[in-house]
């Protein structure tokens, strides 16, 4: 009974500790504030996930981890700035952001099919290389900024309904165009080099051709993310695709593991990896007003992206350790007998 | 029609793995010849149809199909003229697409790919027939991915599609070797059809004597990267697989060292 009694009263204790943590958090956490965040937090994500489909280009279709994405991000935004503040009009500006971002992929697509440089490291050649270019057309500086009062930009997070919408286009444009585009013979002898390579050289198709325009496809949309995410935030930062492999890796994962079992068809997969980035910038928003410090955001970024590639490796050990049990049917020897 | 002319192919040349694969092959096919390989481990019979194919280049020699030479083109280019069906079942087909999108890939090969429709819709019903008559009752599932098939299943579709376009020349590498007893007789029931009905001209490596003698017009041994025997007609059909062996052992010198050659009895 005694003892009994000590037990109960540490279960007291307990509860009034994780009490007092509750009220603390209420404290911490403000739910006027979160809710007056999110629209901010939706138009962030909707940008990276445009980047995030194009990841997705290669990391799911060709099968390959391309690292240049944290160089080529911040060549979109930067070639954007530059075209913009020496007075060039906008759209025109968004589609020579894109093809920088194709010559970067196209880069890394030569260095690993020419010379036969594994696909990671040539994307990591191509990004460091990308550093000291967008140090060059950010004119020497690392940081330009881009005001929204001075020139006539299409998304700020001055306005950013407007910013949603227009994002919004953008990525349903992307994704219808890529749907035709993955639809047609080109697209599937895309889409059978990242499956099979063997099988695609037996069939007469070109893979070093094919892993060369899946990267420069891939690497423009990223680039034309960036120069999107300048416009938004009102700067060009030689550091600001510093990581965004990951981002877009969490946005491609974290749709297909909340979505993938409902979006079957290829453009809802992309629809899924653009609401995957949506989904991450509230988490992201979410974690920050739980009083996360925002310099430790990219540590956070990391576990959580490692923790969903692990789990279907995870899932997949538990299911092949897990042993059948025999079919109760076939044991009933005794009834039988 | 295919002429090999002193093909040589040494791998890991200089090293202590040093391999000399094909020595001083020389080969001869007619139009229609129907070719089993037969020979031990190590012979040089899948070298052989990988430098027929192009998968590495070969150290000298010459490949030349209907005149045309061969040995300096790239794999997707020679792929115009082969039909390639491989031993492992996950090699020929794309686990990641459907078995429709796999024969609209394949119906292209050798035709420059265009920004048109990756399948058109009338390929499809042609598809469903060709599909109906492998009597796998795959016709139903044109949309399903060619990963969710099992072996058998997907080395027949990979057979479809190494002759949906016809080929100039039609390799088998063992292509029945990783199947079970029933599923792997038919299939070769199904190689057998459709050479005959289109007359290709066809390599086929295989490890069961019984099937290298009753199957095709023409038998070869190989041995050390070379052919060492090389029968058809009359001649061929009277063999026996006792024949077989002796003349392996007074043309090589020694015994037949493939396992699964000799354990294969059926």
């Amino acid at each position: 009974m005694c003892i009994a009694g000590g037990h109960f009263v540490r279960l007291l204790h307990f509860l009034e500790e994780k009490m007092n943590l509750l009220a603390s958090f209420i404290n911490i956490f403000n739910p006027a504030a979160f809710v007056a965040s999110l629209p901010g937090a939706v138009a962030q994500g909707i940008i990276w996930g445009i980047m995030a489909v194009g990841v997705y280009i290669t990391y799911r279709i060709l099968d390959i981890a391309d690292l240049t994405v944290d160089g080529s991000l911040g060549t979109g935004g930067a070639v954007l700035v530059l075209c913009v503040t020496s007075g060039m009009n906008i759209y025109l500006a968004l589609l020579l952001a894109f093809i920088a971002g194709c010559l970067a992929g196209l880069a890394t697509g030569i260095f690993h099919t020419c010379f036969g440089i594994p696909p990671i490291l040539a994307g990591i050649l191509t990004q460091l290389s990308l550093y000291s270019i967008n140090l060059r057309i950010l004119g020497g500086k690392a940081n330009v900024a881009l005001s929204v009062d001075r020139y006539d930009l299409l998304v700020t997070l001055r306005y950013i309904p407007k910013t949603i919408l227009i994002c919004s286009i953008f990525a349903v444009v992307i994704i219808a165009v890529l749907y035709w585009f993955f639809g047609t013979e080109v697209g599937h002898s895309l889409r059978a080099t990242g499956s099979n390579r063997n099988m695609a050289r037996a069939n007469g198709i070109n893979t070093n051709v094919n892993s060369i325009i899946a990267l420069v496809l891939s690497n423009g949309l990223v680039a034309l993310a960036g120069g999107l995410l300048s416009q938004y935030q009102g700067f060009a930062d030689v550091n600001m695709g510093r990581g965004a492999i990951v981002i877009g890796l969490a946005a491609v994962i974290i749709g297909e593991v909340i979505f993938g079992k409902i979006f079957r068809n290829f453009a809802l997969k992309l629809l899924a990896a653009v609401l995957g980035g949506v989904i991450y910038y509230i988490a992201i928003t979410f974690v920050l007003r739980l009083g996360l410090n925002s310099n430790d955001l990219k540590l956070f970024t990391a576990i959580v992206v490692a923790l969903f590639l692990g789990v279907p490796f995870w899932k997949s050990m538990a299911a092949s350790r897990k042993i059948r049990k025999p079919d109760e049917k076939t044991t009933g020897g005794a009834e039988n007998a | 029609m295919l002429e090999i002319k002193g093909v040589y192919k040494t791998f890991n040349r200089g090293t202590i793995n040093e391999k000399r694969a094909l020595s001083d092959l020389n080969l001869h096919l007619n139009e229609g010849d129907f070719v089993t390989v037969i020979g031990g481990n190590g012979a040089g019979k899948s070298t052989m149809l990988n430098v027929i194919a192009g998968v590495f280049p070969v150290d000298c020699g010459q490949i030349i199909i209907d005149g045309q030479d061969l040995t300096k083109l790239s794999e997707h280019k020679r792929a115009k003229h082969l039909g390639r069906v491989f031993q492992d079942p996950m090699t020929g087909t794309a686990a990641d697409m459907q078995i429709v999108e796999n024969l609209a890939l394949a119906s292209r090969r050798g035709k420059h790919r265009t920004l048109m429709p990756g399948v058109r819709s009338k390929e499809k019903n042609i598809y469903r027939e060709m599909l109906q008559s492998l009597d796998l009752g795959l016709e139903t599932r044109l949309t399903s991915k060619v990963g969710l098939l099992s072996g058998g299943q997907r080395q027949a579709i990979t057979l479809l599609m190494a002759t949906l376009k016809k080929p100039k020349l039609l390799l088998l590498d063992e292509h029945t070797a990783a199947l079970d007893p029933k599923t792997a007789h038919k299939v070769l029931e199904l190689t057998e059809e459709i050479v005959a009905k289109d007359k290709l001209t066809t390599i086929m490596i295989t490890h069961n004597m019984k099937d290298a003698i009753s199957i095709g017009n023409r038998l070869i041994m190989m041995n050390d990267g070379h052919i060492i025997y090389d029968v058809s007609g009359e001649e061929k059909k009277k063999l026996t697989t006792a024949d077989l062996l002796e003349k392996f052992k007074t043309t090589s010198g020694g015994e037949l060292d493939n396992d699964r050659m000799l354990l294969s009895n059926d």
